[in-house]
């Protein structure tokens, strides 16, 4: 019996000694992103700010993802419209389809798309890159010349993705409408101008703002993730993969939840 | 920066390190290490991986906090100073790391370039190109101006790194292992190349490493540390004519 007690209490108190060790963790990652966040604006409002590498990212993010964009925003707005010309014409609405299809795409499909696909492109990158420089001693070089790698490296990219991410959404939403046209046309002949007029013609200032404020938090986020991910990467070679990786899966589930935040405080605004 | 730390004087050292001690976790790298380096001296750290060598020159140029004893250079507490401080100090320590540490995203130009924007404000473009042309013709790497990092061999790196830290014309310079991974021709050459640095630039250095030969040609005096201490200090004929054991095996076993 006392044998029995004692094992009992031995479990209870593995599980609780590995409650507190996760806990212990826990509370150790979340005082190392809040460091993190407080060293970024820190930096950011520091004096100096580094306008040239700025520029960089913002062409590297920007310009660079304007392929991946272009093809990405008209396939969504081409298959949106596909699939949903059918249900259109059973409910006798085939001509709200232009309509349907850019509220979706301004509201959310081309916001949401975009920054997953940004995530992937530009979060992935950014914490290879970090990760990369972190492993090859690049950061503390940076250091050691009297840089501050917070400033050059970090407040740069998150302010590049904050930005240039807003408008590859824009350019997405543009290049999704085009794709909804091209799909219309498939099946019927819908001129340009009469396609556009349906397509803007319903767009109200509500749709259009939420959806272009939330985007500037996905950036901010993406950038933040993947700078946080890279610039603490490990010592390992293994660890760029690995802050990569995390950088991708994690800007990618915090996307999502503050446009689960943003659809509920634009909710509650219109009603 | 005061005058004291602007104009040291001839007798004062250049770096005292008093009673520095390094944990990572419950592992003690360093324990009261002191030594202090000169002007105008090569100071060799010889030491086992693992020894703590390449921990003391990050503690040095404060990329690594100590969690006790003092580092004084030019006569100013590392382990004190402010962010601007210790920046405004760097300017003044080169670091050659261990794999050069060479931007991957910039030309040897812009590499050159980085330091000099920051530390050498004052230099116009046409004093910019001219001094990187002088360190590239210092490292005898003048015609790899436009080559990336990815198109250069390791020896080429190392000399390259040399080259962007001695272009902001330091006081003090910080070799770690510089070389590790080459081979023993090259490797003679990046020695030869810190003799050379330390002539014409009149710096002061510490070089870490475990390579003997690097440390016959360019050693004034050499230290070991053994297990995180300061096992002995002295110049070369008294570590190579050495009875004790662990130094006679580590010279033997490299």
């Amino acid at each position: 019996m006392k044998g029995w007690i004692r094992t009992r209490f031995m479990r209870i108190g593995e599980k609780g000694m590995a409650i507190a060790d996760a806990a212990r963790g826990a509370l150790v990652a979340a005082g190392g992103v809040g460091l993190f966040l407080a060293s970024m604006t820190r930096a950011t409002f520091n004096r100096g700010f580094e306008f040239r590498e700025f520029a960089y990212q913002c062409f590297k993010m920007g310009y660079k993802s304007v392929p991946l964009i272009s093809f990405t925003g008209a396939i969504i707005g081409l298959v949106l419209t596909i699939q949903s010309r059918p249900v259109m014409i059973e409910f006798g609405a085939v001509s709200m389809l232009p309509s349907m299809v850019s509220v979706s795409l301004i509201r959310e499909m081309g916001p949401v798309i975009t920054a997953l696909i940004c995530a992937g492109k530009i979060g992935s990158g950014i914490g290879a890159e970090l990760g990369s420089m972190r492993v090859t001693e690049q950061i503390d070089a940076m250091e050691v010349s009297a840089t501050n790698p917070m400033r050059f490296l970090v407040v740069t990219r998150v302010l590049a993705a904050t930005l240039m991410i807003p408008l590859l959404v824009l350019y997405a939403d543009l290049m999704g409408i085009l794709g909804s046209w091209a799909g219309v046309n498939i099946k019927g002949d819908v001129s340009f101008v009469l396609f556009f007029s349906q397509a803007f013609g319903i767009i109200e200032f509500i749709d259009f703002i939420p959806a272009v404020i939330k985007t500037f938090f996905f950036g901010a986020v993406i950038g933040i993730v993947g700078a946080y991910k890279g610039f603490n990467a490990g010592r390992g070679t293994e660890s760029v993969g690995v802050a990569a990786n995390s950088a991708v899966v994690l800007s990618s589930l915090i996307v999502i939840i503050v446009d689960v935040i943003a659809v509920q405080i634009t909710d509650m605004w219109i009603s | 920066m005061s005058d004291v730390a602007a104009n040291p004087a001839p007798s004062d050292p250049i770096i005292a390190v008093t009673k520095l001690t390094k944990s990572f976790g419950a592992a003690t790298v360093l324990s009261d290490v002191s030594f202090t380096l000169n002007q105008q001296e090569n100071l060799v750290v010889l030491g086992k991986s693992g020894s703590g060598k390449s921990v003391l020159v990050k503690l040095i140029v404060g990329l690594l906090s100590a969690n006790g004893g003092s580092i004084k250079v030019f006569d100013q507490e590392v382990t004190k100073l402010n962010e601007n401080d210790l920046n405004q100090l760097r300017q003044k320590i080169g670091f050659l790391f261990q794999s050069g540490a060479l931007y991957d995203s910039m030309s040897v130009r812009e590499n050159l370039e980085f330091p000099l924007r920051r530390i050498r404000k004052n230099l116009n473009r046409e004093e910019r190109d001219a001094k990187i042309q002088e360190v590239l013709d210092s490292v005898g790497l003048a015609d790899s101006i436009d080559m990336m990092p990815s198109e250069l061999s390791g020896g080429m790196r190392k000399r390259i790194g040399l080259a962007r830290t001695i272009v902001v014309d330091p006081m003090i310079m910080l070799y770690d292992e510089p070389t590790t991974g080459l081979d023993p021709t090259t490797s003679h050459e990046i020695s030869e190349l810190i003799l050379k640095v330390q002539e014409d630039y009149k710096t002061s250095s510490i070089i870490i490493t475990h390579d003997i030969a690097c440390a016959r040609i360019v050693a004034n005096r050499l230290l070991m540390l053994q297990d995180g201490k300061v096992y002995k200090e002295g110049v070369l004929d008294d570590f190579e004519n050495s009875d004790d054991i662990v130094i006679q095996s580590f010279f033997r076993s490299i």
